[in-house]
């Protein structure tokens, strides 16, 4: 059962800034993006025109206009997780996911990006899947962490059969 | 995981504490005694000791962080708030994320000691959104220190009131402009504002606004706690204090390191990195995240000290310190800063927005052969451009790399052209 826009907008403390509403829509979003019907509906509830709501959204990178997998696989893409091995473990992320950067699986469950410094140096090269922080990544511990992904993924898929 | 904390802690304390502390733990401490001392006397003694101490922005502009103060209380608007840039999105630097989930109370205790200093009864932090963990020490802080008196309604029982709220930031590396964060807490895009005025006279909502990095502001409980003379005692004459460093690169101890005003580049990578990972040589150290400059092993005997860097153009900036051995590239490295900047540009202003397009243009070329040597003088030209035209800092700083990477490692740029050697060919010189 989603929770509606009026839902969040009214459950939030303190003063009601737009970037703050499209964050609370898109993390209670199961597919992790902000939908046309919530752009409309939190521009009713703000009384702010449609374009002012589509004009913050599209300008902020974690915000997306367009459906997501469950989990988001965020790369660092800056010079230190470079140089400590990006290319390698994108190219393991790619390869296990079987998508390109910017893509989603075919079962949407997970949905690949490149980030701006996670701010992780100091354990570079490092990823980040939903809120979890993973670092001093090698070829094998990025399989090994997006298996318990996926068999989470798998057992819930029993689960709801 | 954490990363190496070092000994030499006098400010930031950061190995007396695990992540997630407990009130109980930073009182323990001497926590919030600075605060209880300064509630019972004039504000203004506050900004007078920060002056005194000769404490500084530590966001990168370094701008006198008393004096800031003293702007925003001067003004006859009583409506002030008070904002902690927790936006660190410089790539490389990592210290704001360190105090936030090992010293929460430390930069409480700072914001509302900055708070009674210049007035405001409304504070908030902007932390990226890709910092879930500090947002939640954040937040389980805040509640922790409200309900113990020392945040939100007649603190410490003597009538000051003071509220700190999160707000999220969502991806944006602009966002950490002053007025750009402005910009985005009132719901709008992240776009810089023209300055003057600045946001200490017209901030949030229109309102005289201090904004202050979560260094400066963690800085704050043990200056006023200790007082200027002691601060003073760290670091040198030019530059007081401590500067948290994020070492990062080819180093064997890569982690967040606090270090004395005063103290070499090149100490910094060999006492405290404890020198290069598999006994290679330095062939640049970036200096300041991606909007710092790259700089040769000879430059390394430089003090980190505003005024020697600023000698010799080296930028502090957010204090990160980005170590690269000899089989690293610098075209590699600077051609991922500017993709860096080219997605972070906001495009308002057309030097930033086309300078970048054509400078990642000229090293794409480059990194494929497919440059000329003409290219190299043309990136030269448009940087500059670029540097003195652009709206914001942004668009001014994205340049750094590429100037200082132009000075410093021309040969690799020249020799990267397919037609390197030909010059020489025509002036009769076999190359």
């Amino acid at each position: 059962m989603q929770i509606s826009v009026r839902e969040i907008i009214n459950g939030m403390e303190g003063k009601q800034a737009l970037l703050q509403i499209l964050l609370a829509v898109q993390d209670a979003s199961p597919e992790n993006y902000v939908s046309e019907d919530a752009v409309n509906d939190i521009a009713y509830m703000l009384n702010v025109s449609r374009s002012r709501v589509y004009s913050t959204a599209s300008f902020y990178s974690v915000i997306s206009l367009k459906p997501r997998g469950r989990h988001i696989v965020q790369v660092c893409i800056n010079a230190p997780c470079e140089n400590a091995g990006k290319q390698e473990i994108l190219a393991v992320l790619e390869d296990q996911l079987g998508v390109k950067l910017g893509e989603t699986t075919a079962d949407r469950q997970f949905t690949l990006e490149g980030v701006s410094c996670l701010g992780a140096c100091y354990v570079s090269p490092a990823i980040k899947i939903d809120d979890r922080l993973y670092g001093d990544l090698t070829p094998e511990l990025v399989v090994s962490i997006l298996r318990e992904y996926q068999e989470e993924a798998t057992a819930l898929d029993c689960n709801a059969s | 995981m954490t990363a190496m904390l070092h000994k030499n802690d006098a400010v930031f304390r950061l190995s007396l504490f695990q992540e997630f502390p407990t009130l109980m733990h930073y009182r323990g401490f001497g926590g919030y005694e600075a605060l209880a001392k300064a509630v019972e006397s004039n504000p203004t003694s506050i900004i007078e000791t920060l002056a005194a101490a000769g404490l500084r922005g530590r966001g990168g502009a370094a701008f006198p962080t008393g004096l800031k103060m003293q702007m925003v209380r001067n003004n006859a608007e009583r409506e002030r708030y008070i904002i902690c840039n927790a936006d660190e999105g410089e790539p490389g630097t990592f210290k704001d994320r360190f105090i936030m989930t090992h010293i929460p109370f430390q930069l409480l205790e700072g914001m509302t000691l900055a708070a009674y200093a210049v007035g405001a009864a409304k504070g908030y932090i902007y932390i990226r959104h890709e910092y879930p963990e500090a947002q939640q020490t954040m937040h389980r802080s805040i509640a922790a220190a409200k309900a113990a008196g020392l945040l939100g309604d007649n603190i410490l029982g003597q009538g000051f009131s003071f509220d700190v709220e999160i707000f999220s930031g969502a991806g944006s590396y602009l966002c950490g402009e002053e007025t750009a964060l402005l910009s985005s807490m009132e719901g709008k895009k992240g776009r810089p504002r023209l300055k003057p005025p600045y946001p200490t006279q017209n901030g949030l909502w229109g309102k005289p606004t201090l904004i202050n990095n979560v260094e400066t502001l963690a800085n704050i409980p043990m200056i006023i706690g200790r007082g200027a003379e002691w601060y003073r005692t760290l670091g040198t004459l030019d530059s007081p204090g401590t500067k948290l460093i994020s070492l990062s690169g080819d180093v064997e101890q890569r982690g967040l390191y606090e270090v004395p005003f005063g103290t070499t580049f090149n100490q910094i990578i060999e006492e405290y990195g404890g020198g290069m990972k598999n006994g290679r040589r330095v062939k640049a150290v970036n200096i300041g995240g991606a909007s710092g400059v790259v700089v040769p092993p000879w430059e390394l005997d430089c003090a980190l000290e505003y005024h020697s860097c600023g000698e010799r153009d080296i930028t502090i900036g957010s204090g990160a310190v980005f170590v690269m051995d000899e089989s690293r590239s610098i075209l590699a490295n600077v051609h991922n800063r500017v993709e860096f900047f080219l997605h972070e540009s906001c495009g308002k202003c057309t030097p930033c927005r086309e300078g970048l397009r054509q400078a990642g243009r000229i090293i794409h070329n480059l990194l494929s052969g497919k440059a000329v040597m003409a290219d190299v003088d043309n990136l030269e030209r448009y940087t500059r451009a670029m540097q003195n035209a652009a709206f914001c800092g942004l668009g001014q700083a994205a340049g750094n790399s590429l100037i200082s990477s132009l000075r410093y490692f021309r040969s690799e740029y020249e020799a990267a052209c397919f037609d390197y050697g030909n010059q020489y060919q025509r002036e009769g010189i076999t190359a």
